[in-house]
């Protein structure tokens, strides 16, 4: 497959999976600040801010175009519709590659989002495409692992939604819990919904909202799809399945890091890393952040040199 | 204009008179309308609305003798969106029944009073109510959400929709011009009696829904062309017409046999002008000439082609002349386009007219992509036994890049941009995840221009840097090769049929076009003073740019010419103008005759083999002789039938 091509498929599936993410946080947010609580408004909307759009200076965001910021914002980078716009973009340039249900999904969810220019006061519209959004994804995963060959083009477009998730959810836990006042259950319901995962935790650890317990099923499940330990185990694969099939020589470097990435989720339990929670959920994003130049250097991007060892 | 603004015109009706329709709901249908139509409320025939002028509507009720038994709307374009979307908000009340609500949506971009109707989409929604002495809808924003709940809908139908086959054929004029399906009124030549014997049998509104199922088609295929210059990236589909057009076994032999002279006349030439130079020197084609086209290729000096071969794909044009003969009209020698459009539309036509398939006849086209492979996989330098084939394209943006990815999956090869290649060594290579992969023969739908920075446009970025030396190494193969466009020079063009006598010792099996060079003195003033009979075109152009059109032409225009003429003699070419064949369409819900070229696909490899068919073009606008699709043009299949 030419470089060009496996790398829009990545970066088509990370800006769809962002979006996802952002979806599933602004319904959640939105959901939380109709409930009075310890929490005032404007520091929710700071916690989704900050985890939405780094860098974006969240303290100076006004509360109530926080989520025209978030959803619509024609300048901002990380708004929903420009996420949505990124992923048709890539796919767009590789159209032939992709399957045409595929492409007509996401197309026409380009269109029904972009349709509607929405005003920076208008929260009703913001939610509206926010729902779009969540319909949406859930059918184009469902569109592509049903329509796609399971072959390389497949492994990338994994790659990409999951390096995105695990790296959208330290971000997310990193969020709730750098605050030092104690979160109340409303909020760490806010939490597992933004993960699509309060029925999940409720099956498994039932409704008594813990912390450690909350930060162990997000983590470390490894049976959960909106975990990093699951995430970074679907990485793993999609690894291995792209090196088998390109017979490169030169993974190591991959295969260490996604290795010890893995170990890290792997071998360790929640209590050891409750108290540095902080710099472990750093450090994880630093590793994946090594793993994506580590896979760019080895699959799209190598020197000439390195393909002419003489 | 503006007093019609909102006028409200009364005519009393009594209400025995008003057509009540059941209260009902539907929903408007949202198509083309074309002028006359009819208007029915709830299926019940109720009156004729025509478009008298650009900006008026009327509708008379079946009685129009009483002045009481009329309903009439009349309405004007605002004139601030008169441009793109002219919005008539027109109300009409009767004796207490009814108020209607006209919203015009004009296609973009239209300027010319006539055509502003036949391109203008109406979306008329008319809504009756009897509960209320007067009803006022108001003017919905949105043209389909019609806020009156209880009210029913007219649902409105085209005048022509619901003709049968037999009737839409009835206004069909002959008008002079060599007519591809009769000979004369009402008698079809024999190639187009099973097709002129089915639209006789077609009922009502048959080729409407045939002509809508093969536009849907298109439009699910994603068979489209970017229109540029809108910010979302519209896509529209190439306009096509229904009915096939048909080249008997005799015409087809004969074209064959003239394209295969006449390219390999050509091909010999490009090899000679960049060689030695024979046909120069004997004073055949000055040198004068060749060295001043636009698109010689000095870089191409003593450079050796594989095979000798320098156009690999051809797509010439071809038009009939009143005489009924095939004649040259350019030859497309660098990157010839429009061949995924005949591919797909014999697909859906396949689909529209299983039954005229059989009995016609038609000869395949299918074969067109495997061909395409062979000859290119033909070109590939030495010693490569199984080579690697790629076709380059501009990419995404470009407007020919649904060919582009059509045709690499067609043929199973990767669709590469410039910046997926690198050049080591002189041999060339596309970057894959699996490393660095060696390139044999690309398939370039680039100009020569932007294929190298190195040697030509140097801040070109579709290209890649060292393409041309890996060329002259003789690494890699181009289909194209560089240069060709000297072969397709319009002032050349003249000079073809002597080309062909020197190379080939034959006689020309096709005609070409008397054409005249403004760089001859004599024949430039011949031509300057009858500017209204010839058609003027700029040597290096292509796609109907830079013309003139004599006859079609304004004083202004011929005297604007007359200076670029005399100001660029070299540039400019002058041919009398040619009344095209014209070919029955399906527009506006009748059959009429338009004119129409051909352009068929030709492959030069181990021999030459032309696909029996190619894309006719069609000039949909009435009396247009302009058949390029971005001046208005649609395209044909184009049947060729076996003995």
């Amino acid at each position: 497959m030419l470089s060009r091509v496996a790398d829009s498929l990545y970066w088509m599936s990370r800006y769809f999976e962002r979006a996802d993410n952002a979806s599933r946080v602004l319904k959640a947010t939105y959901g939380l600040i109709l409930n009075p609580a310890k929490f005032s408004t404007e520091e929710r909307w700071f916690r989704a801010v900050s985890s939405l759009a780094p860098g974006a200076a969240p303290s100076r965001v006004d509360p109530q175009r926080a989520l025209f910021l978030l959803v619509a914002d024609p300048e901002g980078e990380f708004s929903i519709v420009k996420c949505i716009s990124g992923a048709r973009e890539n796919a767009r340039q590789v159209r032939e590659e992709i399957s045409s249900e595929m492409w007509e999904h996401l197309n026409t969810l380009f269109h029904d989002v972009t349709g509607f220019e929405l005003q920076p006061d208008d929260d009703a519209g913001a939610m509206r495409v926010v729902s779009l959004v969540r319909e949406g994804s859930y059918r184009f995963n469902g569109i592509t692992a049903g329509t796609l060959n399971h072959d390389e083009a497949w492994h990338f477009i994994q790659l990409g939604k999951y390096m995105e998730r695990a790296c959208n959810l330290c971000v997310l836990l990193d969020a709730y819990f750098l605050v030092d006042k104690h979160a109340d259950d409303l909020d760490w319901v806010g939490l597992l919904s933004s993960c699509a995962a309060f029925e999940g935790y409720c099956k498994a650890c039932t409704a008594e909202l813990k912390p450690e317990r909350i930060a162990n099923f997000l983590l470390l499940k490894p049976e959960f799809p909106y975990s990093v330990r699951y995430s970074l185990d679907r990485m793993y694969e999609a690894l291995n399945a792209i090196s088998d099939l390109s017979l490169s020589h030169r993974t190591e470097r991959v295969e260490r890091l996604i290795g010890r990435l893995r170990s890290m989720v792997a071998y360790v339990q929640v209590d050891e890393i409750i108290a540095g929670l902080n710099k472990y959920l750093a450090a994880i994003i630093e590793q994946c952040r090594e793993l994506h130049s580590a896979v760019h250097e080895l699959y799209i991007e190598y020197p000439i040199e390195v393909a002419f060892p003489n | 204009m503006s007093q019609c603004d909102d006028a409200i015109c009364q005519y009393a009706v009594p209400a025995s008179d008003v057509v009540l329709p059941t209260a009902t709901e539907r929903p408007l249908r949202r198509s083309w309308f074309p002028r006359p139509f009819h208007v029915f409320v709830t299926g019940v025939w109720v009156g004729r609305l025509s478009v008298a002028s650009s900006v008026m509507w009327s509708i008379r009720t079946s009685k129009p003798e009483t002045e009481r038994g009329r309903i009439a709307l009349k309405g004007s374009a605002n004139d601030e969106g008169a441009t793109d979307r002219a919005r008539v908000s027109t109300l009409a009340q009767t004796n207490g029944a009814a108020t209607a609500n006209l919203d015009a949506e004009h296609k973009e971009g239209h300027n010319e009073q006539h055509n502003s109707c036949v391109n203008s989409r109406l979306r008329l929604a008319i809504a009756l109510r009897t509960a209320s002495p007067m009803m006022r809808i108001a003017f919905p924003e949105h043209p389909f959400a019609v806020r009156e709940t209880s009210a029913a809908i007219m649902i409105i139908d085209t005048d022509v929709s619901d003709r049968s086959g037999a009737e839409t054929l009835r206004q069909y004029e002959l008008n002079g011009a060599y007519d591809e399906m009769f000979r004369a009124a009402d008698h079809p030549r024999k190639q187009y009696r099973q097709l002129y014997n089915l639209l006789l049998s077609l009922g009502p509104g048959e080729l409407r829904r045939s002509k809508h199922e093969a536009d849907q088609s298109f439009f699910n295929q994603g068979i489209t062309f970017t229109v540029y210059g809108h910010d979302k990236g519209t896509e529209r589909i190439f306009p096509h017409d229904l009915l096939p057009r048909i080249i008997t076994a005799a015409e087809w032999e004969r074209i064959e046999r003239g394209l295969t002279q006449r390219i390999t006349a050509l091909n010999l030439f490009l090899k000679d002008i960049y060689h030695e130079g024979k046909i120069i020197e004997d004073g055949v084609v000055p040198g004068k000439i060749v060295y001043t086209c636009k698109h010689y290729r000095r870089e191409m000096r003593d450079i050796k082609v594989p095979h000798d071969v320098y156009i690999t794909v051809v797509g010439t044009d071809l038009i009939r002349n009143p005489e009924g003969n095939f004649v040259v009209l350019e030859d497309n020698l660098r990157v010839p386009s429009g061949v995924s459009y005949m591919l797909t539309s014999r697909g859906v036509m396949k689909q529209i007219f299983p039954g005229l398939f059989q009995k016609c006849r038609v000869r395949p086209i299918e074969q067109y992509s495997q061909a395409l492979l062979s000859t290119l996989r033909f070109l590939a330098p030495e010693g490569r036994s199984d080579p690697t084939v790629v076709l380059l394209t501009p990419g995404a943006y470009n407007s020919a890049y649904f060919e582009h990815a059509y045709l690499a999956r067609q043929m199973g090869i990767e669709l590469v941009e410039g910046r997926d290649l690198v050049v080591h060594d002189n041999v060339v290579y596309m970057r894959t995840t699996f490393g660095l992969r060696r390139v044999d023969v690309i398939y370039r739908r680039i100009d020569d221009d932007y294929l190298d920075p190195l040697v030509f446009e140097s801040g070109s970025v579709l290209g890649a840097v060292g393409l041309f030396n890996a060329y002259r190494a003789g690494n890699i193969a181009f289909a194209n090769a560089l240069g060709t466009g000297v072969a397709d020079d319009k002032a050349i063009y003249a000079y073809v049929p002597k080309i062909i006598r020197y190379y080939l010792d034959q006689d020309p099996i096709l005609e070409s076009v008397e054409t005249l060079l403004m760089s001859d003195r004599a024949q430039r003033d011949h031509v300057c003073q009858r500017l209204a009979e010839y058609v003027v075109k700029a040597v290096g152009e292509s796609g109907g740019y830079g013309m003139l059109i004599g006859p079609h032409s304004t004083e202004q225009e011929r005297s604007e010419f007359r200076e670029k003429i005399n100001a660029q003699p070299r540039n400019y070419i002058a041919q009398p103008a040619i009344n095209l064949s014209t070919a029955p369409c399906f527009v506006d819900g009748a059959i009429e005759p338009r004119h129409v070229d051909l352009r068929p696909y030709l492959l030069y490899g181990e021999k030459i083999t032309i696909t029996p068919g190619g894309l006719t073009r069609v000039a949909l606008r009435k009396g247009s002789l302009v058949v390029n699709s971005s001046q208005g043009g649609g395209s044909k299949d184009t049947w060729v039938l076996q003995n």
